[in-house]
């Protein structure tokens, strides 16, 4: 599976109590190129991350289904409750298949 | 453009020739990949409905009533759920009336949430009505819609 980098910031406590409802915030640095066909204007196919998807431990804690209605550096905040200390898993998947992957520890007390 | 070459007018004939068959060739496949894959709003929203009838309360849209830029509109949603393995929010879908694409994202969530509160940044191609639609695990579906002004729309299809 591929994996590279993308510039990403993703804002999350880094320890929680358990049971503990946290925010994480995602945003990546990435174009979300529509698709453009409009005569007069050189074409350009359509290159967005249509799927952010977080788990931890192989379990799916998150995921979110993009469109081109997206803005493009795209940003994204959702919920978690802190049941267990470990990695948390954000992959980004593109047009095209190029997966892009970033880990961030939750450590749970 | 290239400039005209008095020494080979045949060739500038030929380019333009070649132009515009081109232009011809791309015309009906760009309009079909556009029929392609636009579902009209209405058929986006029967189709997540799927014949339930939505449930008007339980769902707030926070976003702002005038958008000075349609390319980058703030959006955030939140449901009123326990979110207990029984019954939580599945689903949250927004949807935009007047986007070249309606559906504009499905968030995923559940139980292990904890609260029903995601928030994302959208474009809007001009003013116009964003719905909300949010599924449950027992399979009731909350709707909001909020209508947002836009100045500036995204130009979503170059025209």
């Amino acid at each position: 599976m591929a994996s590279a980098t993308l510039p990403a910031r993703i804002t999350m406590p880094a320890e929680a109590r358990r049971s503990e409802i946290v925010e994480i915030r995602v945003l990546a640095r990435h174009p979300m190129e529509r698709a453009i066909d409009a005569p007069g204007l050189r074409p350009v196919a359509r290159k967005i991350i249509h799927t952010l998807r977080v788990t931890q431990e192989g379990q799916e804690l998150f995921r979110i289904e993009l469109s081109p209605g997206i803005a493009a550096n795209p940003y994204v905040a959702f919920t978690t409750r802190a049941e267990r200390s470990g990695e948390l898993v954000f992959e980004w998947i593109e047009d095209g298949g190029v997966t892009y992957e970033r880990r961030q520890s939750l450590t749970v007390t | 453009m290239p400039k005209p070459s008095p020494e080979r007018p045949d060739l500038l004939t030929r380019r333009v020739a070649i132009a515009a068959a081109a232009a011809v060739a791309l015309a009906p496949a760009a309009a079909s990949g556009q029929a392609a894959s636009a579902e009209t709003f209405a058929a986006a929203e029967r189709a997540i409905l799927a014949g339930r009838e939505p449930a008007a309360a339980g769902l707030s849209i926070e976003m702002p009533q005038l958008s000075e830029n349609g390319n980058a509109v703030d959006i955030a949603v939140r449901i009123d759920s326990p979110m207990s393995a029984e019954d939580h929010v599945a689903r949250i879908h927004i949807l935009a009336e007047k986007n070249p694409f309606p559906r504009i994202a499905t968030f995923h969530i559940g139980p292990q949430a904890g609260r029903a509160d995601v928030a994302t940044r959208i474009r809007l191609a001009e003013t116009q009505t964003i719905v909300v639609l949010a599924e449950t695990s027992r399979g009731v579906v909350h709707r909001g819609s909020r209508e947002v002004i836009v100045i500036l729309g995204a130009c979503v299809d170059g025209g």
